[in-house]
């Protein structure tokens, strides 16, 4: 039986204003005269009419809502819309009703009863086709939903809208088929390995991603196994040795360097340091988890991740988000015995929303792609609605905008976690499985969700067939599990590892615990999974997709079987769904049953280390600056106007206030700094309640710089998420690095030398500041091909991107500083030398002369010590405010301190350290390793023996008068502007979002 | 004196718990978190508390509407533990999420619903305490000697919805308990007093006999200095006027007002 609840506010409803609003601004202003939404919940579970009325509370507060059963429509309308989800597609809302329905009922919903979600949209207003369809577009995204649109009178002869049941219809076979490998030629063989297995119906399956050189070995491994592997071992095999999982750019050796960037450089660079500090060594878990940790106090470490999730963010941006934020919250529950996330930092790379260019998938033009617009909305609202739903504050986070990420955002995601250095007396950082211990699946059910990174059919919607491919988050069940396993279950001790359920689902989750099942003489352990255990959302999935499926929200533990009861009844109490799916075993082997037939069986080894290694060479990329000249501008007033109102200067305090950041409690220095809400540039908290302790955490990035000279590029990332975090009060010796790297075009011998720079600055620089990388990710192919509005073909790849987040400790939060001038008559020093470094700068960018001029270089050991020089000040509390200098130069931070104290400045650019510059070049240099501080004048002897022979200028003073008077290098008066009205540029180009 | 007894709900997506608990043990209370379902079970019971808080959070994550599913399983499980619970002489207070969970059990008049600007929003508020005839004693023991209060919201669902009648019978029984107003630190930031549109600024409100209360503001939000928007303002400005920095904030009285009516 299929039923209908419909709710409707009486009240006036805030998101049908919102929505009108959000029409007009789609150039139909003034059109649409009134949008009601109505809530619908299809109920296809047989419930008897008089019950499901006295159900109608759960779903209206009689105060703001009224619920009806069956269809509703209001009288007066043009034309109604609905949306709901595709089949498969997970519900959240709709699961959510199923529960208190059957809570109510007191019968739990079985076989294919369900409760579907929908949003009906009844819209009135002076409108044409095109209007409509304008509407209707901005209102639903056809890879995740559905619509469906009636005109008033269709509507009314249906007596509403028709009620749809989205039920996953599939039909996979429940077997594994044989891949005859063997008798394949060598031209089918590389076909299976770029585009996937044959189906039976004719169609490939998706692609494997996997060389000729790479299907050579597996078909020699089967070989000498004397038969055909199976589909799930040709896939299982694909996803192991992915370059998402295996990070082969990272591994292989490139020119000379057998041993690959990532040994070399990265852990290269980690292992020095380690040994250098010796006894005051820091980290605590490096590169090996799912988090790196570092030491937070004695009882404590504390962890950090970044992720991305560019490609599904590409193609459904909410979505895309939201399972980015919640899969790197599980980084965070699956270290070492589960951390507890405590904070989450985002970061979005992405094209103008204003650029109208209209790119599509194919060449019919059937598949458009996401307007950039709709791409920042929906990136946003995404960890928006993950991170804030989960109870993890979000205070650090940037936007990066360019062109080139049009094709392909990059969307990063980060959790910090906190654990106990022990748990249940044993040391919690690390964890092995014990031969016999139950591999147990915790938390969300498998569904089709994710399969090899979503092939994108589309969907007839009556035939309610196959599951889309896109993962939707579902915080809440996170939430649970999350709790139980971090807040309770972990200290009990109940089980002996856990891992976290992301890229290739259970295949590399179980085959990376099972790789750490080690037995006592050294050998390898192995395990055996049933497969026909694992809870699935819906029937018709094939063995090799229940493997491999990307479904959120589930985490995978060693539990001993001796525990396993009290596991279980734990779980159930947090009404948290675990199931045994199998045990780790000491044969070495990685088996898979399904029923009674074992349709995989590999050897651990060939499964982990098999693959083909690959050798790499580059080639040279530099171009050397051209030789355009720049002119300087006439006014520097409107120059400094325009450079605050550059999309990468501007206030984002429309997302820094819709992230909630005090959550927890432990809110410190929070996103917006000062009177004036400026964005800083660092995060502090204190995620013990009782200790003064706190966290420090940056971002840095300079894509800009990549093209030109991506080691310098590399240099100042690293400099910048260094020096960002001292300024606010981190300590340096506690200061751990992350790295995540966002590539394109990967296979290029140039973008391979760019990324050899790059990982070689990532070390120099590290090493030379004894910051230590412990954590880090890659991403090598973010390119868009596709065509263009005429259906030309078009190819957008990124810039290389490196992005370096930074991770520190600071012994007490009560001396942590912020960018704001503080009070009338304080001194400013700049520190630190400006040199002619303006090239791939905003100030360039903005004069479109961005190949002019040469990247800011960086000197580490100079910058160590000024650095060094700043944290004392800042701990003896000598310094009333401390910006960073980056994107901008002096020009942005003096304006950003100064709209931030909602003060005025009189500074002079007269003699700074450094080279001599033009004042237009001595503004906006981008030179590193420079802070521009406020130092209150009976300070000034004490602040300035701390930088004895060091490059710092004190260049002018903090006004009561809010105006910023710059005086140039000749004394004369170059600009001078109001901070109303420079806080006005700064928040006027994101402040309609 | 024995601590009073303090049960902080948990489960299905609250979140502030921790920090919640924090906070009334900060302010001399002996408080523990109880998931919903170990009440429903039984393993845990309503009766051996003499306050209760609903914390913030996102419980179902406030699909079918803020606060509704919790305030659903509550009703279906424990309405006479409830209210046995609110007919004792006991205290509850329901922040942010919990406030929308006790106005979806009538516990507290009026509703709650999207805010005027329909999403999310994280800001510091200033609040007007209100029912407090003059020279006597405020009316909710949650707020007794309280005027004004400096903490933030972080919701979405925060604008109070009430019809005429109940507007009227709120403010015959001074059921109104807060109001946002323009104070120290919306002057600071330069924010307008009502962040949400919300019904005549109304932040907060009690049952009427004021031992009920809802709140959307985070009082435990604000319950050290460092948490303040503008505390490294205000310590430099304390270093030159030579003057103790100090350790707590405002929030924190909300806490000790509810330790200090059991003693």
């Amino acid at each position: 039986m299929i039923a209908r609840i419909n709710v409707r506010s009486t009240v006036p409803d805030a998101r049908a204003l919102t929505k009108q609003r959000y029409f007009s601004s789609l150039g139909l202003s003034g059109k649409v005269s009134r949008v009601e939404i109505v809530d619908a919940y299809t109920v296809d579970a047989p419930v008897s009419r008089e019950r499901l009325r006295s159900a109608l509370q759960l779903f209206a507060n009689p105060a703001l809502q009224e619920a009806t059963t069956g269809k509703w429509m209001p009288k007066h309308f043009m034309f109604a819309v609905e949306v709901g989800f595709l089949p498969g597609v997970t519900d959240n809302v709709g699961t959510t009703a199923r529960e208190c329905l059957e809570d109510f009922l007191k019968r739990k919903f079985s076989g294919g009863e369900n409760v579907y979600s929908s949003q009906i949209f009844f819209i009135s207003g002076k409108l044409v086709q095109r209007d409509i369809r304008t509407i209707v577009e901005s209102l639903y995204n056809p890879l995740i939903q559905r619509t469906s649109v009636k005109m008033y009178r269709t509507c009314v002869r249906g007596g509403g809208m028709d009620m749809v049941v989205p039920r996953v219809k599939l039909h996979g076979r429940a077997v594994a088929d044989a891949i005859p490998l063997a008798a394949m030629s060598e031209e089918e063989l590389i076909r299976v390995g770029r585009e996937g297995i044959l189906d039976r119906n004719g169609t490939r399956r998706g692609p494997l991603a996997l060389s000729r050189q790479n299907m050579n070995v597996i078909r020699d491994y089967f070989l000498r196994q004397g038969r055909n592997p199976t589909d799930i071992e040709l896939e299982s095999l694909a996803q192991t040795w992915s370059e998402h999982c295996k990070h082969t750019i990272f591994a292989d050796s490139l020119d000379e360097l057998s041993q690959g960037l990532y040994t070399t450089y990265i852990k290269g660079a980690t292992n020095k340091i380690r040994s250098a500090k010796g006894k005051k060594d820091f980290c605590a878990s490096v590169f090996t988890d799912n988090s790196g940790a570092i030491a937070f106090d004695d009882e404590y470490l504390v962890t950090h991740k970044v992720e991305t999730h560019n490609t599904p963010s590409a193609l459904d941006p909410y979505g895309g988000a939201v399972t980015g934020i919640g899969g790197v919250n599980r980084d965070a529950i699956g270290f070492g015995l589960g951390a507890k996330p405590i904070a989450n930092t985002y970061g979005f790379c992405i094209a103008d929303p204003n650029d109208a260019t209209e790119l599509y998938r194919d060449v019919n033009k059937s598949q458009k792609m996401l307007s950039a617009r709709r791409i920042m909305e929906g990136v946003v609202a995404g960890v928006n609605a993950g991170g804030n739903c989960s109870g993890i504050p979000t205070p650090q986070g940037f936007v990066y905008f360019d062109s080139r990420y049009r094709g392909k955002p990059l969307v990063f995601a980060g959790t910090v976690g906190l654990i106990p250095r022990k748990s249940h007396g044993r040391p919690s950082h690390s964890k092995r499985a014990m031969p016999g211990d139950y591999i147990v699946m915790v938390g969300g059910r498998v569904g089709r969700d994710g399969i090899h990174g979503a092939t994108f059919s589309s969907v007839a919607l009556s035939s309610g067939s196959p599951a889309t491919a896109v993962q939707i988050g579902d915080p809440i069940t996170q939430k649970k599990f999350s709790d139980a396993i971090v807040k309770e279950a972990r200290d009990a001790g109940l089980y002996n590892s856990i891992t976290d359920n992301g890229a290739g689902g259970l295949s590399c989750s179980v085959a990376e615990m099972a790789r750490e099942v080690s037995l006592p003489d050294g050998r390898q352990g192995g395990c055996l999974v049933e497969l026909h255990k694992v809870p699935l959302k819906y029937l018709g999935l094939s063995p090799w997709q229940i493997w491999i499926s990307e479904s959120q929200e589930r985490m995978t533990l060693a539990v001993p079987p001796s525990k396993w009861t009290q596991f279980l009844k734990f779980m159930k109490r947090r009404g948290v769904e675990a199931t045994v799916i199998g045990h780790f075993t000491s044969s070495g082997r990685c088996v898979v049953k399904y029923g009674a037939r074992t349709i995989m069986d590999i050897d651990m080894h060939f499964l982990h280390e098999g693959r083909f290694r690959d050798s790499m060479s580059s080639a040279p990329y530099r171009k050397g600056p051209s030789a355009a000249r720049v002119k300087a501008p006439k006014s520097l007033n409107k120059t400094l106007h325009a450079m605050l109102s550059r999309l990468n200067v501007a206030s984002y305090e429309f997302i820094s206030t819709q992230y909630d950041h005090e959550v927890q409690a432990g809110s410190v220095e929070k996103p917006l700094q000062g009177k004036g809400r400026v964005n800083g540039e660092a995060s502090v908290l204190r995620p013990r309640l009782g200790s003064f302790r706190g966290i420090v955490l940056s971002q840095a990035l300079y894509p800009s710089y990549s093209e030109a000279d991506s080691y310098r590029m590399g240099a100042c990332a690293v400099d910048t998420a260094v020096r960002n975090v001292i300024a606010a009060g981190a300590n340096p010796d506690h200061l751990a690095l992350l790295d995540n790297f966002c590539w394109s075009s990967s296979n290029d011998p140039r973008r391979l030398a760019q990324l050899k720079d790059a990982v070689k600055a990532c070390h120099d620089y590290a090493v030379a500041y004894g910051t230590p990388f412990i954590s880090g990710k890659d991403s090598m192919f973010n390119d868009f091909k596709g065509f263009d509005e005429e259906g030309r073909p078009v190819a957008i790849s990124v810039p290389p991107t490196l992005l370096i987040s930074a991770l520190s400790v600071t012994p007490d939060v009560r001396k942590a500083v912020s960018i704001d001038f503080k009070f009338p008559g304080d001194l400013i020093y700049l520190l630190g030398e400006t040199h002619d470094e303006l090239g791939g700068s905003e100030y360039f960018s903005m004069l479109k002369a961005g190949d002019a001029g040469v990247v800011p270089a960086v000197d580490a050991v100079r910058n160590n010590k000024l650095y060094r020089a700043l944290s004392h000040a800042i701990g003896r509390e000598l310094v009333a405010s401390a910006a960073s200098v980056h994107r901008g130069g002096i020009g942005v931070s003096l304006l950003k301190s100064a709209m931030a104290g909602k003060l005025g400045v009189t500074v002079s650019l007269a003699r700074l350290p450094g080279s001599k510059l033009p004042d237009d070049r001595a503004l906006f240099s981008e030179s590193q390793g420079r802070v521009l501080v406020s130092v209150a004048p009976g300070n000034r002897k004490k602040f300035e023996a701390l930088f004895r022979g060091q490059a710092i200028k004190l260049i002018g003073k903090v006004m009561q008068k809010p105006e910023v008077a710059i005086k140039g290098a000749r004394g004369r008066s170059v600009a001078a502007i109001g901070v109303d009205a420079a806080l006005r540029a700064y928040r006027a180009p994101l402040q309609d979002y | 004196m024995a601590k009073p007894r303090v049960i902080v709900l948990a489960g299905y997506g609250l979140n502030c718990e921790d920090e919640t608990k924090f906070a009334f043990e900060l302010a001399g209370a002996s408080a523990a978190i109880v998931h919903i379902n170990d009440l429903v079970s039984g393993a845990a019971k309503l009766r051996r508390f003499q306050v209760m808080a609903v914390p913030g959070g996102f419980s179902y994550g406030d699909d079918i509407g803020s606060g509704k599913a919790y305030a659903n399983k509550l009703r279906n499980h424990l309405s006479k533990e409830l209210e046995e619970f609110v007919s004792r002489d006991t205290l509850t207070a329901g922040i942010c999420n919990g406030f929308q969970v006790l106005t979806n059990l009538n516990l507290l008049p009026g509703a709650l619903t999207f805010n005027d600007n329909a999403r999310y929003t994280d800001r510091w508020v200033d609040l007007k305490i209100e029912g407090l005839p003059a020279g006597r004693q405020g009316k909710s023991p949650w707020l007794s000697g309280i005027e004004t209060l400096t903490v933030p919201i972080a919701h979405g669902e925060g604008k109070f919805i009430a019809d005429e009648e109940t507007l009227k019978a709120m403010s015959r029984e001074n059921s109104v308990a807060a109001r946002y107003v323009k104070d120290e630190i919306c002057q600071h930031l330069d924010l307008p007093a009502n962040p949400t549109g919300t019904t005549e600024g109304i932040a907060s409100v009690t049952s009427h006999n004021g031992r009920v209360i809802g709140i959307m503001p985070h009082p435990e939000r604000a319950m050290f200095f460092t948490q303040l928007p503008h505390w490294t303002f205000l310590k430099e400005k304390y270093l030159r006027e030579k003057k103790k920095i100090p350790t707590y904030g405002p929030g924190l009285k909300i806490f000790k007002n509810a330790v200090r009516y059991f003693a």
